[in-house]
């Protein structure tokens, strides 16, 4: 039995969930969805460069019990700061309480279930599965599919979350292959303010496959940061989307860290849904080995006055690959629109490869949009002005990388999560000032 | 504002110019397609067996392909089974001279600003006239010639070049390259065929006239140029079409290839009727083109005006197949009202120390789309691959769309590509600028319109550049408020 039929299979053992205000509806569409689009192949244009159908070809389990996950099992993927921030555990998948630990007040943290029948219900059936209008594939559909075990976090209207959120993705693949769907639904209130860091470890050296989906929904006035870290190991790989719908005039900032060593597809969809909304996109990818990194963003801008802003730099070393696919869309209405996006690449290595793809659909006339894409090697003059200066050339290559990452890093506004990404960098480019 | 939109109005309205119909007698094969078509057209042509048996496997292979959904246009599904595959301007047979032609015929060019002698005499520009499906008189026959250059039709060239044609055909767009190319070849009727020999520098510039007259038809011509060691030359190529409600298909092909050191300069003005002001009509033009530097130090370069066509479809590519050759494509894409392009390139670097240069200039008004769509790839093989790519666009009109879709695919760490694009309108400081100094609106947008593709017109031969600077003031006429 292949994955897709085991998973069509879990599916039919869900408990029945028609009675739970649209959950039901929505997984129901959602899984006829998947029964009609399948796992997506190359041919489909916006999987052209990344193939995922093998890790439907092997046997995954997709558990649905406690998990074996300890508190010392946590430790060793803790993020630095964590003792003063919100810590969200997600144990293949589902959400666990035990670990977790909610420092803030106005800060509320409750399965979809509840909150689909609570005071939160409106929200939920107004907002859950936004995604789907912009992510037509099966993938997508799967996630939905089993939504009824997702989380929803509410931000109170007002409230500055002083505590970052962490959120921990493990996955336990330490006995079996292991296939983990998260899926959270965040609402920002109105004139809130809230920083979320995200990150993935699969413990164990079985294979995991993570297909991860959060929708964040923020509110007029609110300011929200979002920051994913991606260092999981080669038997690890990941679908991830972000999809952030901005429903009232507001500010977001993302940032997308990718060190992994397996695969990674992560999409990233802005919508931008309100008059004067801003919204910032940074990336950077460091590339090793045989790793896939594939970051499709999409800004929507969908009213008039609202600036995007994007930037993806991408480092590609031995046989490893790149995709980038950013999608800027200006709908009719849209006037007064200011977008830009960049997508800068070097290539290091012989096996390296790198496919990119800026794309531009623009329906209105007074915009000022513009994208640049660039993909070279290292500057040989820079290179060599260093090393007329006695700098070996191994480490003047990681000094002009790190150079190169440094755009990025700056990005990161919480002090203990930037030193410790860039000291990640800083390992993998064995660079050391000292 | 009021006052400039009722002078957009009026001139929106602005008639298509060569919508003119020539009242010929044609030679018309019953519409449809089937084998028997084929075979009509094949013995028409009086062509050799491989001929025919090389079309009737493009045609097998047709059949089993489905027609292109992924550009960025949308039209009515085209029934094939309704267009007239073979429509020839009937004559006399075996003319020896142009004076023989058809008077009608001649006056159709006439209309069309290229009266055959004259433009004989005057700008000694060699021409190889099509009309619906069939090649009518080429000039300058004699001189090229004398230089062992080899400019006819192609229904010619497999009489009486057949080694050529037969090594050279389909060998830079296979049959089964794409549904469009793999029909073109099935029943492609006429088109041009041109050799330059080792060395020989052509003296003029050739150029091919394409007309759609006949009412039903399809337009399906060949060009098949080959540019031996050390030679140059230069290409052009102009189409037009009468005004009529339905719309009628054009899907030609285009082979260039380049041997070592050769240079081959293609410039393209298409102004197929684009539709009326509500869409209706126009010409479908779904066009290959490709060429293959197959030797090192060659050189292609595509330049091409489009202003006509209800839908265009073309992506003039280059295969940088040897070492040190260059690729280059220059290209304004203007649609009005309901027009819709999805144009671009493909420049494929598979040798060292290859370049490629994209300049796009897309101009989108009315409720028209334009896109541009354009793949750059380097292989494993291509060090030192050098490319840069600029995407600019200018929408005049808060109604139409301007879209950029570039592919950039690069498996060589040495290569160094760049891309970069804008999107913008005419500014209103630049606007002022011009009333300031006492020039109207009008002529202000026509001059900065001018200004924006100033780079691509550069590129254009001398007769081209005033022709194609015309037709881009005439498509845009008052379509700015």
């Amino acid at each position: 039995m292949n994955n897709l039929e085991y998973i069509k299979e879990r599916y039919s053992k869900l408990p029945d969930v028609s009675d739970l205000n649209g959950l039901g509806v929505i997984r129901q569409k959602a899984f006829d969805a998947l029964n009609t689009m399948g796992i997506p192949t190359t041919r489909h244009e916006e999987w052209k460069y990344t193939r995922i159908g093998s890790f439907f070809n092997k046997e995954y389990k997709y558990q649905a019990g406690q998990s074996a996950v300890t508190a010392a099992d946590l430790a060793s993927v803790r993020l630095p700061g964590y003792e003063q921030a919100n810590e969200l555990v997600y144990i293949n998948g589902r959400y666990v309480p035990e670990l977790s630990v909610i420092r803030s007040k106005g800060l509320t943290v409750q399965p979809l279930q509840e909150a689909a029948s609570n005071e939160y219900r409106d929200i939920v059936a107004k907002h859950l599965g936004h995604s789907s209008n912009y992510l037509k594939d099966g993938i997508m559909a799967l996630n939905t599919a089993f939504v009824q075990d997702g989380m929803f976090v509410h931000v109170k209207k007002g409230q500055i979350i002083e505590h970052p959120i962490y959120i921990y993705n493990i996955t336990d693949a330490r006995e079996a292959n292991v296939l983990s769907q998260p899926r959270t639904l965040v609402y920002v209130g109105e004139n809130a303010q809230v920083k979320f860091v995200e990150t993935f470890n699969t413990l164990g050296t079985q294979e995991s496959f993570t297909n991860r989906v959060i929708e964040i929904v923020v509110e007029k006035d609110a300011i929200t940061e979002y920051y994913k870290i991606q260092t999981d190991a080669s038997h690890a790989s990941q679908v991830a989307t972000t999809h952030i719908q901005q429903i009232g005039k507001s500010y977001t900032h993302t940032v997308t860290v990718s060190l992994n060593y397996g695969l990674v597809r992560n999409n990233l969809n802005i919508v931008l849904d309100e008059q004067y909304c801003e919204a910032h996109l940074y990336g950077i990818y460091l590339q090793q080995g045989q790793s896939h990194i594939d970051n499709h963003t999409v800004v929507d801008h969908a009213k008039p006055h609202c600036e995007s802003n994007e930037l993806y730099k991408g480092m590609l070393d031995d046989q490893s690959t790149g995709v980038f696919n950013g999608k800027i869309f200006v709908r009719q209405d849209a006037q007064k629109t200011n977008a830009y996006q960049s997508n800068k690449n070097v290539l290091l290595a012989e096996g390296a490869s790198v496919n990119t793809k800026p794309q531009l659909e623009i329906f209105a006339d007074d915009v000022k949009c513009s994208h640049g894409c660039t993909i070279g090697r290292l500057d040989e003059e820079s290179l060599f002005y260093l090393r007329s200066r006695g700098i070996t050339e191994s480490t003047a290559r990681s000094l002009l990388l790190h150079g190169f990452a440094v755009d990025i890093l700056e990005q990161i506004k919480i002090d203990p999560i930037r030193e410790y990404v860039d000291k990640l960098i800083s390992e993998r480019l064995e660079f050391d000032l000292a | 504002m009021n006052n400039e939109l009722s002078a957009i109005e009026k001139t929106v309205l602005t008639d298509y110019k060569y919508g003119f119909v020539t009242d010929i007698e044609a030679d018309e094969a019953p519409p449809g397609l089937n084998e028997d078509t084929i075979r009509f057209i094949s013995a028409k042509k009086n062509e050799p067996e491989w001929m025919l048996e090389w079309r009737l496997k493009a045609y097998k292979h047709w059949l089993k392909m489905e027609e292109p959904n992924w550009a960025n246009v949308k039209y009515e599904k085209i029934n094939y089974q309704d267009i007239i595959y073979y429509s020839a301007p009937k004559q006399k047979k075996n003319i020896n001279s142009l004076d023989e032609i058809d008077p009608e015929l001649r006056k159709t060019f006439e209309k069309l600003g290229i009266s055959l002698d004259e433009q004989k005499r005057l700008s000694g520009v060699a021409i190889d006239a099509v009309i619906d499906s069939v090649s009518i008189g080429t000039t300058f026959k004699e001189q090229l010639a004398e230089l062992g250059i080899i400019f006819c039709s192609i229904s010619e060239a497999i009489q009486e070049h057949p080694e050529l044609v037969k090594k050279y055909i389909g060998s830079v767009v296979p049959i089964t390259d794409n549904y469009f190319s793999a029909l073109n070849s099935a029943v492609f009727s006429d088109g041009s065929f041109c050799y330059i020999p080792k060395g020989v520098r052509c003296p003029m510039e050739l150029s091919t006239y394409f007309r759609i007259n006949a009412e039903g038809t399809g337009q399906f011509e060949r060009t098949l140029l080959i540019a031996d060691e050390g030679s140059y030359v230069s290409y052009l190529e102009g189409c037009t079409a009468p005004i009529r409600d339905e719309n009628q298909l054009h899907a030609a092909v285009v082979e260039l290839i380049a041997m070592e050191n050769a240079e081959i300069k293609y410039s393209t003005v298409q102004n197929w009727y684009p539709g009326d002001k509500d869409g209706k009509g126009g010409i479908y033009n779904f066009v290959t083109k490709r060429g293959i530097c197959q030797g090192a130090h060659a050189k292609i370069s595509w330049t091409q005006v489009e202003t006509g066509s209800s839908i265009t479809w073309k992506y003039p590519s280059v295969i940088l197949k040897g070492d040190h050759s260059v690729g280059e494509f220059y290209s304004v894409a203007v649609t009005n009202n309901h027009q819709q392009a999805d144009t671009g390139t493909k420049m494929m670097h598979l040798g060292k120390n290859t370049r490629s240069r994209i300049v796009s200039k897309g101009i989108s008004a009315g409720v028209s789309n334009n896109s541009y769509r354009g793949l750059v790839h380097v292989g494993k093989n291509a060090a030192n691959a050098r490319n840069f790519s600029q995407c600019d666009s200018l929408l005049l009109g808060d109604k139409c769309g301007a879209h950029t879709f570039p592919y950039i695919e690069v498996k060589n760490n040495t290569a160094v590509v760049e891309h970069e694009a804008t999107t913008s309108k005419i500014g209103e400081d630049q606007i002022f600028y011009c009333n300031q100094r006492g020039i109207d609106t009008e002529t202000a947008v026509a001059l900065i319109i001018n200004g924006f593709a100033k780079e691509v017109m550069n590129q254009l031969p001398m007769e081209f550049a005033v022709e194609a600077q015309k037709l881009l003031a005439i498509s845009l006429e008052g379509s700015v408020g």
